[in-house]
Parts: structure tokens; C-alpha cells; sequence
């Protein structure tokens, strides 16, 4: 079975989007996956022919990425991260409950098709700890009764909207907004969710800003750095914890 | 006297659809765009050195000179790309930003295009985060609709396109020579330094790779000054920096205020660790960065004091954990995670990782003896400094440092015969002490 038309042309709107087609591979994967459940050989196949490579390369990219998966995946992928500071604030329980209750192990989806379960690494979201992600949206501040709830609530069908975010859509169409095709609900949910505003809110409490705007004008008074910027970086390099590994700091010195 | 706190950046997040264009444009989006425009590129990127910004996303390298060493005789094109992968373990700042207010990002993405004469940018989001990615899609699109981007920006002759970009789930992809990988449509490994992505980058062109809080403190240097930038911060640590507190804290959150500022008088801000407990050890930026503990409370979280610490001021990622928290598991859960994410790329690395996974395993279930501690820190000792990239050096750091300040915790597994702590007793829903 090959792709339909209208994906095929979406592939290549996306491949269009770069100075070099293969640029849009990753994006090109989530739209298969949109499409198919999955990344397929077909759509394997597909991104190769496009892209103007072998479909061994497409693949050897694809096994590389965790968000690509090989076997079908349920109406809603459902994560709970179990990185260290949510594992201890309960991830791990909240993993191990819904294993039991869903009846499957990570990376498993229940019979009925409607949940894929896995574990997730850090989300970005630690402050709302324990964190779960459905279809990558947050659910924040979790607990193993609100996570059974929310996986019984999805297997009914029943509309469930994101702690901070919009109604939940299908696994699939989101994949659908990675590829690059928005889908009308960004202004859905709040700008920020609760964690996120409680500096800002003791700041207005106490009165506190940022310093008023001096008048801007001539640069005199800021500290001036070297005018020799490789002898300068050299110096920050050292001083500085950098992306330089270990070995190229004692090469350095 | 500088204010304890100074949002800049978090400022607009609460303010009703703060996301959008004119909720922006409102209180005053877009206006530093105008300036910059009107500036010469090198002024830009004289005022962003003068302004002593330091790279946000860990690594602390001077933004404006990284955007010196563009070639600009280089006849070929220039790129920026933003790096949006947010995924060390504990780090949770950009995300949040791009949710709140993607235009912060987009303005800066726009003036810090012009300062190194690129005329295309991208941001590479990572792909688990659906709904920042809509918001950073829709600013974009609004910022084209609003003739903020595309050809001959505001009339000023200067045109750029920005393109979003989803990663597909790989920690490594924040390195950002593998990040460059991953937008070239290819297993995220990382390349050989140098050359150095200003010099050889994205297709082999002079790139500028910045962390999505970097880019988005331009627009506000641009505006207000680089002295009202260093008039904030610590002697070599400029401005203001988002530092993120989670775990067994009152209030964790964001917090925004001058580097330099201490965790105790962050966790006071934050309403103390949870009630009835104690702080035990801590992450400065991430867990890539060794651990710390209750005797540190009182260091600057800047870049100097951290590095005399003998840790990393990273990204500003407080995790803290209370006493009732196994320090050996939690090591273990993040060694884990640096076993998962190793690329594969170096023998050090990839085969070191995992046999670190194996000795700490097998110490946490109370079944090795006391000289698998040593084994444990020899094997640190053949990734450290013997890995292609830093990744493989971070996952050595939550390790040594935890043995060297809880050598009889590990003792204790043993002597245990398993994990003497009762895990239930760490979590949030715990009758022990939750926060809600
Ligand atoms: C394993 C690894 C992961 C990283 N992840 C990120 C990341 O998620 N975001 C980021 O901005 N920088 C990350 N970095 C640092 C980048 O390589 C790079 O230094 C940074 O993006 C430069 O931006 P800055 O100078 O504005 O901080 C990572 C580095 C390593 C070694
Ligand atoms: S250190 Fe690890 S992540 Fe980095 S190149 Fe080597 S194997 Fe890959
Ligand atoms: S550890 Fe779970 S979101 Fe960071």
C-alpha cells in the first residue's frame, strides 16, 4: 500500500520548506506517523524517494529518534515521566499503578487500542511534578488516582483537556501539528500554568522590578571586554564550565 | 540595590493571552526590533558583548563574541538556529517562555538574525512539547502576517524566514553539533570540533547556535542598554537568568532575579522545603552538573562560585530533594537516563555507561561489596575526559559527587541488604508532607 496523493504532496511541502530537502526528514516522519500509526516501509520508502536517498538511510534515522515508533501505537500515546525528580515525587508509583490497571508493560498497548503506555524521560516540566504526557501535552501535578482517571476518561471517549493546554486531541493528529500543520487550537488553555507565574507573583507582591531603563547612549561604564576575541575566548573557555569535554580542556592547557 | 527578583523575560506571562501578537505589541513587543534596524549589525553585536550576556543554555560562552566569530567575508549564506531541544534532566525554563510568550523569542530570533547578517533562522523545538510548538508556530506566522518577518522587514531593506523545527526525542540533539545533525535530517551524533559551527555549521555554513533564553534576553538589551543588563548579576556573571526550583520545595516554580542570588534565599521565596523536612542534596543546572548539599546554600549561583564549587552553574535547574530521598537511587535513575540517551558514537561513553548502570544497580540492590565503589569511580574516571562530547562527562557527575558527600549511604545499601528508604515517602502524595 502506497501513500495517497494528498500526503505524498504534503511530504514535499515539507521537504520545500528547507535549503536542503533532507532537512525536512524529521517532520517528514511525524506526518507518516500521522498518517499511518506508525512509521511504515511505505512511508519509509516514500521520504527516501522524496529526499533523493537510500530508504536504509531514512531508517537508520528513524530507529535513532524515540518518538518514532515501529509498532502501531493506540488512539492516545500516554507517558509518565519516570526521570529522577518526578520518579521520586511519584512517577513511579503513578507508572507502576497504571501498568497494573491497563493491564500492559511500558511501550505496550492495551487490547481494546485506545492507549499505548510508556515511560517518559524529563518533559521539561519538573516544577509540576509528577508529570504525565498525553499525545505531549502536560498533565501537570499528578497523582495514581487522577492518572487512572484520566486513562479511564480517554478509553470512554470522553473530551479531556490538558492542565495547561488545550482539549486532547489523537496521537496521530498531533503528529500532524509536528510536521508543521497547525490544527486551530493554540489559543486554547492558559499562557502559563500556575508554577510558572509564582515568581512573578511574589515580585508584584513586594514590589520588585527589574531596574528602571538608564538612558541609553554611549557604552562607557560596562565592563570592556578584550579586543582580542580568540584571546578572550580562550580565557572563558577556561574559566568557564563550556561544552568543551574534559579531554579538550586538558589538551587546552 | 538591584531587587531579589527582576522578571524581564517572565514578566507578560500571566497577562491574558500573552501569547499573541497584540497582547505583545501592547506592552511595547517589537519596539527593540525597530531600534535594532536602525543600528549598525556591529553596534548590535558590540552592545550584546558589552552587555556581558553569557549563554543560557549551560555552557555560559559569551553571546556577543560567539557572534564575532561569524566570518563575514564567508560568501556563504549565515544561519542562526535556536536551540529549543530543553531536556536536561530538571531544566524547565525555556519551555514555559516559549509557551507564555513565543514573540520574546521571535523578536530576538529577528534582531540576533540581523546582528550576524542571516537572512534564514530555525528553531529546533523538541518534538514531546505539542503545545509550545503550536504557540511558536502561530507567533511566527503572525510575526510574517505583521511584516515583522519576511523581505524588507519594517522597510529596512533586510529580509529573514524563519522555520520551526520538531526533534523527534533525543537528549543528544541539545549538543549542538548533533542538534545540527538532526536538522540536516540525520542521526543525531555529534561532529568533530573543531571546525566550530560559526565556522562550519548547518550545511557547512557559519552558524550561531544559541539557547532559546539567550535569544530571548536580546530584545531587552537592545532596548534598555547593555549597562542596564550588567547593572544585574555578579562581576563576570551578568543579568538576570530564569532559575527553576522543583521537588520537595513549598512553591517550586520559576523565579527570575540577578545571577549571583542563593538557593537559601530562593527556597525562602519559594515558602521552605516541604514541612518537617530538611534539604539534602541538590542539582545547580541540571543533573549533568554534580550535586550539592545544605552546606551550599549560601554560594552566588553564578558561574564562578558554581565552578569553585566544583560543580557547574548549568542551566539553573534547583532540583532539591529532601531526606527522605535515596541519593543512590536517584543517581541511578539518571545514569539510566545517560545510558538511554548515549548516542552510541564513542566506545567510552556507549559501553561506559552502561557498565555504570550495572555496578550501581547492583549496589543499590545491596549486592555488591565496598570496593565497587572504587570500581564505580574508575569507571568514571575512563569516561571522563575520554568522551567524544560532554554528555559522556555529565553522566559521570552525579556519581562522583554523590560519593564523595554520601559514601555511607551507598555503605548503607550494602550492609542493608537493599534500599533502606521507603520510597513512598518522597512523593508529593505522600501523608509524610505534600505541598497540596
Ligand atoms: C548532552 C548535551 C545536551 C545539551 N542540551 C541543551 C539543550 O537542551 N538546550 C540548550 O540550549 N543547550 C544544550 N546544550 C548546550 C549546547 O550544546 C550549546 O552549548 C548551547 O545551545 C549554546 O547556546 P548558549 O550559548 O546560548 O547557551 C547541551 C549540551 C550537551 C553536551
Ligand atoms: S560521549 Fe556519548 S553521547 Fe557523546 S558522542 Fe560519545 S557516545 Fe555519543
Ligand atoms: S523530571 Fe519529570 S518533567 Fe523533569
Amino acid at each position: 500500500m502506497t501513500l495517497d496523493q494528498k500526503t505524498h504532496d504534503e511530504l514535499v511541502e515539507i521537504a520545500g520548506r528547507y535549503p536542503e530537502k533532507r532537512s525536512g526528514l524529521l517532520p517528514m516522519l511525524h506526518l507518516v506517523q500521522s498518517v499511518e500509526g506508525r512509521v511504515t516501509p511505505e512511508g519509509i520508502e516514500t521520504c527516501a524517494e522524496i529526499i533523493g536517498i537510500s530508504p536504509a538511510e531514512v531508517s537508520g534515522v528513524a530507529t535513532f529518534y524515540t518518538m518514532y515508533k515501529r509498532r502501531p501505537v493506540g488512539d492516545h500515546l500516554v507517558g509518565v515521566c519516570t526521570n529522577t525528580l518526578c520518579a521520586v515525587m511519584g512517577g513511579d508509583a503513578i507508572f507502576e499503578t497504571l501498568k497494573s490497571h491497563l493491564d500492559v508493560g511500558n511501550d505496550e498497548t492495551t487490547e481494546d487500542g485506545t492507549i499505548t503506555l510508556e515511560h517518559v524521560e524529563c518533559n521539561a516540566a519538573c516544577d509540576y511534578a509528577p508529570v504525565m504526557m498525553v499525545n505531549w501535552e502536560f498533565m501537570d501535578n499528578m497523582t495514581p488516582a487522577s492518572a487512572v482517571q484520566l486513562v479511564d476518561d480517554l478509553r470512554v471517549g470522553k473530551e479531556v483537556t490538558s492542565t495547561r493546554g488545550p482539549r486532547l486531541c489523537t496521537w496521530r493528529e498531533a503528529e500532524r501539528v509536528l510536521a508543521g500543520f497547525p490544527d486551530g487550537r493554540v489559543d486554547e488553555g492558559p499562557a502559563a500554568g500556575a508554577a510558572s507565574l509564582v515568581g512573578l507573583e511574589i515580585a508584584a507582591e513586594r514590589g520588585w522590578t527589574a531596574p528602571a531603563t538608564q538612558a541609553s547612549g554611549a557604552a562607557d561604564g560596562a565592563p570592556k571586554t578584550s579586543d582580542d576575541p580568540v584571546a578572550e575566548s580562550a580565557r572563558v573557555e577556561q574559566e568557564s564550565p563550556t561544552d568543551t569535554t574534559a579531554a579538550e580542556k586538558k589538551e587546552a592547557k | 540595590m538591584v531587587d531579589t527578583l527582576t522578571p524581564v523575560l517572565t514578566k507578560n506571562w500571566g497577562q491574558d493571552r500573552a501569547w499573541t501578537l497584540p497582547a505583545y505589541e501592547a506592552q511595547g513587543g517589537y519596539k527593540a526590533l525597530e531600534k535594532a534596524l536602525s543600528m549598525a549589525p556591529d553596534d548590535l553585536i558590540t552592545a550584546v558583548k558589552e552587555s556581558g550576556l553569557r549563554g543560557r543554555g549551560g555552557a555560559g560562552f559569551p553571546t556577543g563574541m560567539k557572534w564575532s566569530f561569524i566570518p563575514q567575508d564567508n560568501p556563504k549564506p549565515k544561519y542562526l538556529v535556536v536551540n529549543a531541544d530543553e531536556s536536561e534532566p530538571g531544566t524547565c525554563k525555556d519551555i514555559p517562555l516559549m509557551m507564555a510568550s513565543p514573540h520574546t523569542l521571535v523578536e530576538g530570533v529577528i534582531i540576533s538574525s540581523f546582528a550576524i547578517r542571516a537572512n534564514k533562522a530555525f528553531i529546533y523545538i523538541r518534538g514531546e512539547v505539542l503545545h509550545v510548538i503550536r504557540r511558536v508556530q502561530a507567533a511566527v506566522a503572525e510575526a510574517y502576517a505583521a511584516g515583522h518577518l519576511g523581505t524588507d522587514i519594517h522597510g529596512s531593506g533586510y529580509d529573514l524566514d524563519i522555520v520551526v523545527h520538531a526533534g523527534a526525542g533525543a537528549y543528544i540533539c541539545g549538543e549542538e553539533t548533533a542538534l545540527l545533525e538532526g536538522l540536516e535530517g540525520r542521526r543525531g551524533q555529534p561532529r568533530l570540533r573543531p571546525p566550530f559551527p560559526a565556522v562550519a555549521g548547518l550545511y557547512a555554513s557559519p552558524t550561531v547556535i544559541n539557547n532559546v533564553e539567550s535569544i530571548a534576553s536580546v530584545p531587552s538589551i537592545v532596548a534598555n542598554g547593555p549597562e542596564w543588563f550588567s547593572s544585574m548579576g555578579t562581576e563576570k556573571s551578568k543579568g538576570f537568568g530564569i532559575f527553576s526550583l522543583s521537588g520537595h520545595v513549598n512553591r517550586p516554580g520559576q523565579y527570575e532575579a540577578p545571577l549571583g542570588i542563593t538557593l537559601r534565599e530562593l527556597i525562602d521565596l519559594a515558602g521552605g522545603i516541604r514541612e518537617g523536612h530538611q534539604l539534602k542534596f541538590w542539582t545547580p543546572g541540571g543533573s549533568s552538573t554534580p550535586l550539592l548539599t545544605d552546606e551550599h546554600l549560601d554560594l552566588p549561583l553564578d558561574f564562578e562560585s558554581m565552578g569553585a564549587a566544583g560543580t557547574m552553574l548549568g542551566t539553573r535547574a534547583l532540583q532539591l530533594f529532601d531526606e527522605t530521598t535515596c541519593v543512590v537511587r536517584a543517581v541511578l535513575r539518571w545514569t539510566e537516563f545517560y545510558k538511554h540517551e548515549s548516542c552510541g558514537k564513542c566506545t567510552p561513553c556507549r559501553e561506559g555507561t552502561w557498565w555504570l548502570v550495572q555496578t550501581l544497580a547492583a549496589l543499590e540492590q545491596g549486592k555488591g561489596r565496598e570496593s565497587d565503589l572504587d570500581l564505580l569511580l574508575d569507571q568514571c574516571e575512563n569516561i571522563l575526559g575520554r568522551s567524544f562530547c560532554a554528555l559522556g562527562d555529565g553522566a559521570t557527575s552525579p556519581i562522583s559527587s554523590s560519593v564523595k558527600f554520601f559514601r555511607d549511604e551507598y555503605l548503607a545499601h550494602l550492609t542493608h541488604g537493599g534500599c533502606p528508604f521507603d520510597a513512598a515517602a518522597s512523593t508529593a502524595f505522600s501523608p509524610a508532607g505534600a505541598s497540596v
